[in-house]
């Protein structure tokens, strides 16, 4: 089990309702922290703006993923069809653009998909198989009623007591500090 | 569960006895190739269109009601197509080839015909399959989350650990979360029509009198919706009353699914009628033949089944009387599925058996084998049901969480932080008993 001898990961406070957490997360992004997050148990409408994320950049990767099923469908089957091995059916041609367009429109969405899913999946850094959040026992209601904001101890910004007196004007209902 | 284990048997029997003896155990005949395989294959197929409709489309239009329905009817979806898959695959009769469908360098040098209509079907399926299962297990992995975090035996923290793939809630990845499952859904909206498009083309791509029509495609669609609607109601009303989630799954639910029930089954009649004008329009006389026969010939037994339980029976959900009865609702549900079975049996069946030489003609009449294949799947279906009802949750947690008034900040009092818009009472959701 852990020993209190470890390193510090940062400082996790605990909110009473969403309105609380948009409100810290805005001091949070005013103060010039960077590695900082919240934590709530289902997207709250407005804190992208209060964190100030950018826009995602999943939409890029599934472009490139929709253009790798269409002109791989594509490919494979004028590779398949007029190259390989063409045969005639009834006289139609080869290369026959009609009839090629269910496959083409389902590998491009079978492919566009595997980029949304994987791609946000490696976005969010994830599967991850342990967070030393998980550590804090109260942290497991981030899934179900709990909202929380902790701020990292590797960002540049980071002071112990600077950050704790943060969450507390900002009327944090606990304040942990979380070990690795 | 024990029931329908005993279906699954049924079905494994049944196709064990299949891959053992052959197509012949079935009651295809010379004129009618495609039997009932066929028809099951569409009905399954079908039935899971619903399940995308409900989480793709109403999630891009922004009906909140949907988040009480759509894991429920995403779940439903993936397991109707698992049944609809069985069909295709063990239909061939050579079931050990069956991967001549996918394009794989084999010893023959050879590869599959992109032209074909069933070759379409088989990327349309597998790809409407997987998109199904990868948007159904996105929604989950924050559900599964709360479920690992309410575990209290090693057993499910383990287990519900590794499905949640380590979620935290954090807003970093919402953020990305959310934008994914738009992507999603804006990828399942297309597909789940161009799946029953592709499955109408089987038919419509082919020159048998009664198949050879442009209406399919949206008839097919339309009759999909129909159908799945039907069945996400049979399911939503036995659970809601065993699991006591009426407040979750409400009357008003039902109600909007009725209306959706009554448009689409009014869509399908208008396309019944329409049919038989082009018939007559078109002035092919095998045309006008096959579609008279379907009415008087030697089907009608199953024409009229047929309109009766799809164009009549949705027409009582005018009545908002009706539209909220439970009761009602749930005998007309199963009607509506018993009348789509018939109309996939109509289509392939009538068409075949009456084509264009009368001195090709003959009767299909089904074997015990297709009855208890077709049953069978019942099990399967109902088997993977109870586990999914078992071991996930069957309301979607985190976006129920989500449209609830107290998750939006704006409902905050700007001094005091007080909730202030308690007016519209919703009720929390009850805590899954897992």
């Amino acid at each position: 089990m852990s020993t209190k001898e470890q390193n510090l990961y940062g400082i996790l406070a605990e909110f009473k309702n969403p309105k609380e957490l948009i409100d810290v997360a805005k001091t949070m992004s005013k103060s010039g922290f960077s590695k900082f997050d919240t934590f709530s148990p289902f997207p709250i409408h407005g804190m992208d703006k209060a964190m100030k994320l950018k826009k995602s950049k999943l939409g890029w990767i599934v472009f490139a993923h929709a253009i790798i099923g269409f002109t791989g469908a594509i490919a494979m089957m004028y590779y398949m069809s007029v190259v390989d091995y063409p045969i005639n059916i009834s006289g139609k041609p080869f290369f026959n653009a009609p009839a090629w367009v269910p496959i083409t429109f389902e590998l491009t969405v079978l492919l566009s998909s595997f980029g949304a899913v994987f791609g946000m999946f490696y976005l969010n850094g994830l599967p991850k198989l342990n967070n030393p959040l998980f550590n804090v026992e109260r942290f497991k209601k981030a899934t179900d009623d709990g909202f929380f904001a902790c701020i990292e101890a590797d960002d540049d910004k980071f002071e112990a007591e600077e950050v704790k007196k943060l969450f507390k004007e900002a009327g944090a209902s606990h304040i942990e500090e979380v070990y690795e | 569960m024990i029931g329908a284990n005993a279906l699954l048997m049924v079905m494994v029997v049944a196709i064990g006895y299949l891959i053992w003896e052959g197509t012949g155990i079935w009651g295809l005949n010379n004129p009618v190739g495609w039997g009932w395989a066929i028809i099951n294959f569409v009905w399954w197929v079908g039935i899971g269109h619903a399940g995308t409709l409900i989480s793709a489309i109403l999630f891009l239009f922004r009906q909140d009601w949907r988040t009480a329905i759509n894991r429920f009817a995403e779940a439903m979806t993936i397991f109707a197509v698992m049944c609809a898959g069985v069909f295709p695959a063990i239909h061939v009769g050579r079931i050990w080839a069956i991967y001549w469908v996918f394009p794989i360098p084999n010893q023959m040098a050879m590869w599959p015909n992109f032209n074909s209509p069933l070759l379409w079907d088989v990327f349309a399926v597998s790809t409407y399959f997987t998109v199904s299962l990868l948007f159904w297990y996105v929604g989950l992995v924050p559900d599964l989350a709360t479920i690992r975090d309410r575990a209290t035996d090693k057993i499910r923290k383990v287990a519900y650990g590794i499905f949640s793939l380590g979620w935290t809630g954090s807003n970093r990845h919402w953020w990305n979360y959310e934008k994914a499952y738009m992507i999603l859904a804006g990828l399942a909206t297309p597909l789940v029509l161009s799946v029953h498009t592709i499955v109408s083309f089987d038919f419509a791509v082919s020159m048998i009198p009664g198949w050879h029509t442009t209406i399919f495609p949206p008839y097919f669609v339309a009759g999909a919706i129909f159908s799945g609607f039907a069945m996400v109601l049979t399911l939503m009303i036995v659970a809601r009353k065993i699991y006591g989630m009426k407040d979750i799954m409400t009357d008003d639910h039902m109600e909007k699914m009725n209306i959706v029930i009554l448009v689409t089954g009014s869509m399908v009649g208008f396309a019944y009628m329409m049919e038989f004008f082009i018939a007559w329009y078109s002035g092919v006389e095998y045309e006008k033949a096959i579609f008279m026969l379907r009415a008087t010939g030697p089907y009608a037994w199953a024409y009229w089944a047929m309109m009766t339980c799809n164009v009549l029976s949705p027409q009582f959900f005018w009545s908002k009387k009706l539209r909220r009865s439970v009761g009602f609702t749930f005998f007309i549900s199963i009607v509506v599925n018993i009348g789509m079975w018939f109309e996939r049996f109509v289509i392939t069946v009538t068409s075949l058996a009456n084509d264009y030489l009368p001195s090709s003609w003959d009767y299909y009449s089904p074997t015990i084998w297709d009855v208890l294949t077709y049953v069978g799947t019942f099990g399967l279906f109902f088997t993977m049901f109870l586990l999914f009802l078992r071991f996930l949750p069957m309301v979607a947690l985190a976006e129920i969480k989500a449209v609830i008034p107290q998750a939006d900040p704006h409902n905050y009092d700007e001094e005091t932080g007080e909730f202030h818009k308690p007016k519209v009472e919703v009720p929390k959701p009850q805590s899954e008993k897992v």
